[in-house]
């Protein structure tokens, strides 16, 4: 499903260069569920987001279903993500102005999706991660879970072929993150490919497979034994 | 993407309205900017024609290419002749000025006692006699300065000059003078310096001109005949083409006048003159200059409005950066955010002109209901050109769009990665 070869990445600081990913080479077979694990400042976030298209690649080669990622203009990298990817991210980003079923129908809004049917595609995501009946309440009237979950159902209302999930529990308390991963591990279970970047050790054992950056290295890059979030929570 | 798609899409606009009903204050605050620009630009246009059309009215009834010639004395000695002659024009000097100078339209040889001089006539009609300016005219003066006959009356015609008919129009104050209320002058006989004249109708006064309300009209010839003035003309009162340069045609028929009566070219003094045409022509001009200046105020108060529309979008697209990232990691492309913002420009400058073309409107329906009775104030009917209205609705689409470009450039400006990053 992605397929990437000695990817470059540095930041230019100033006069300083700084180095973030030094060749990276990483695949990821359909239906997984990867962990990447690493320190702040391991490169860990600046590879999700070139496996994101928000951010390009100094050299290398990035294969995704397929498709070689490459001479992306910012058109093309909106219609790309827009086709492939969902994104969950730290800080839910729901737009706040929105209601819950108009924040999950906003990237169906983007294909081009006629109103009626994206509402009622929008309707069946909020209902399979529980929150139908939330569907016309604002962010601010839902809790830090339910948001996280609005984000979720918004990541996956596009069809995408990879789910990018950045930090998703890194704002929420355990009991909440927990049942997150639930959710994350149930659509990993439908057969979508997930990534999920995060430091904590709990979180990454309930993935399949764990990768450990360190200084823009990949150090390790382990199978596990998936932890089942549902039996944490109880 | 199909532009008209993201026009006509009911998404489209849906997304804007969040997007403004979201800051309410600021939205509102931000369209008083153009309204108040379109309200200014709107009521002084509206207020310029209005004055327009007030001097339109106060010429109405007198050919805006009209003036008068009369004789005077001559100060420059000439072809034998000594200074201070007054040249004397005649009946036939009429038809040598119709043609020679193409431009006249209309002519009327005109005396006249107690308008420009001579002591007015005493006219009498049982116990009541009162003076009041004659004129002998010929019936194309009506076409120079168009007289409104009262119903069951005339004006003067050819045949009554021919026959040198002793009949007279009146003034309506001379008919409230010299007859009751109810009583109708149409028939009757008044007696000018003691000849009896038949009354064959009554004109209602007209503002503007030089005439008044008790004015009496009688033939021509026959004011001649009284009067003792053989063919003698004080006063040639003409109208030219509207085409016509009214100056022009001035100076040619002086230039003319002064051939055939041996006056020197240079001399200034031998004929008088008076000229509407070059005094409407003077007040237009000062009419079109209030247009003109409405339309500079106008257009500049709008744009001032425009840019502060810019300028409030342009900080709510910084403060948007991060939900502008979101949209775009959602996948949409930088022309989709562009055109939302620049969608979003346009549509409060058009909302915002709507509602001040709205108010401006009700501001000139006031002033025109204030304004409608007032005789002698030249204000009427403010009106505003739909091509004004529409012209400055596509003023301010354009100028909304031209300066949603702004902002919506700097939305796309920042990367999506940078964007998100963004607290």
């Amino acid at each position: 499903m992605i397929s990437i070869k000695k990817l470059h990445k540095s930041y230019q600081m100033g006069s300083n260069s700084l180095h973030v990913l030094k060749g990276i080479n990483f695949e990821v077979e359909e239906g997984e569920l990867v962990a990447i694990m690493g320190s702040s400042g391991s490169g860990k976030s600046t590879l999700l987001n070139i496996l994101g298209m928000l951010d390009n690649a100094d050299e290398g080669e990035y294969i995704l279903d397929q498709v070689p990622i490459e001479n992306l203009d910012e058109t093309k990298a909106a219609n790309y993500r827009n086709k492939f990817l969902g994104f969950v991210f730290q800080s839910f980003n729901l737009i706040n102005y929105k209601t819950a079923l108009e924040n999950v129908s906003l990237p169906l809004y983007y294909q081009g999706v006629k109103r009626k049917e994206r509402q009622e595609v929008a309707l069946d995501y909020l209902d399979r991660v529980g929150l139908k009946p939330w569907a016309n309440h604002l962010p601010s009237e839902l809790s830090g879970g339910q948001k996280q979950r609005v984000a979720i159902a918004r990541a996956m209302a596009s069809k995408p072929k990879v789910l990018l999930a950045d930090e998703p529990t890194g704002a929420l308390d355990t009991k909440t993150s927990y049942e997150v991963m639930e959710l994350i591990q149930k659509i990993n279970e439908e057969g979508k490919t997930i990534l999920v970047v995060t430091h904590e050790p709990d979180i990454a054992h309930m993935c399949k497979r764990i990768v450990m950056l360190k200084d823009g290295v990949i150090v390790e890059d382990k199978k596990v034994k998936q932890v089942i979030a549902s039996a944490d929570v109880q | 993407m199909n532009s008209l798609k993201i026009i006509f899409d009911r998404d489209t606009w849906q997304e804007i309205f969040g997007s403004i009903s979201k800051n309410k204050t600021r939205t509102i605050i931000t369209v008083i900017g153009v309204l108040w620009g379109i309200f200014i630009y709107i009521t002084l246009s509206g207020a310029a024609k209005g004055l327009d059309n007030g001097f339109e009215r106060a010429f109405k009834n007198i050919a805006k290419n009209s003036m008068g010639f009369w004789a005077q004395r001559t100060s420059i000695p000439y072809d034998g002749f000594k200074v201070g002659r007054r040249p004397i024009m005649k009946l036939e000097d009429v038809k040598y000025l119709k043609d020679r100078v193409g431009g006249i339209q209309y002519i009327s040889p005109t005396n006249s006692l107690g308008a420009f001089g001579g002591t007015a006539p005493t006219i009498k009609r049982k116990n009541f006699s009162e003076s009041y300016p004659l004129y002998g005219i010929y019936p194309v003066y009506n076409k120079i300065t168009s007289k409104k006959v009262f119903d069951g009356g005339r004006f003067i015609n050819d045949q009554d000059i021919l026959e040198e008919r002793k009949i007279c129009v009146i003034g309506e104050r001379t008919a409230t003078e010299l007859y009751e209320k109810d009583e109708n002058p149409i028939g009757t006989f008044v007696q000018i310096n003691s000849v009896y004249f038949r009354v064959v109708g009554v004109h209602k006064f007209n503002q503007g001109g030089f005439e008044s309300e008790g004015d009496v009209f009688i033939p021509f010839s026959t004011f001649n005949k009284i009067f003792n003035k053989a063919d003698r003309i004080d006063f040639m009162f003409l109208a030219a083409y509207d085409k016509e340069d009214p100056v022009a045609i001035e100076e040619e028929i002086l230039t003319t006048l002064k051939r055939l009566k041996r006056v020197a070219p240079e001399d200034e003094r031998a004929f008088g003159t008076f000229n509407i045409g070059e005094a409407f022509g003077r007040i237009m001009g000062f009419a079109n200059g209030m247009t003109f200046l409405s339309i500079v105020v106008g257009i500049a108060t709008i744009l001032a409005g425009v840019i502060g529309i810019g300028n409030i979008l342009l900080i709510s697209v910084k403060e948007r950066t991060k939900e502008l990232g979101v949209r775009r990691a959602l996948g949409a492309t930088p022309g989709e955010v562009r055109s939302q913002i620049i969608l979003e420009s346009v549509f409060l400058t058009t909302i915002a002109g709507i509602i001040g073309i709205i108010l401006a409107s009700f501001i000139l329906a006031g002033i025109n209901a204030a304004t409608i009775n007032l005789e002698d104030f030249p204000y009427t009917n403010p009106t505003v050109p739909i091509s004004f209205v529409l012209g400055a609705l596509v003023i301010m689409v354009s100028l909304g769009s031209l300066i949603g470009l702004i902002p919506a450039q700097r939305a796309v400006s920042i990367k999506p990665i940078d964007a998100l990053r963004e607290e």
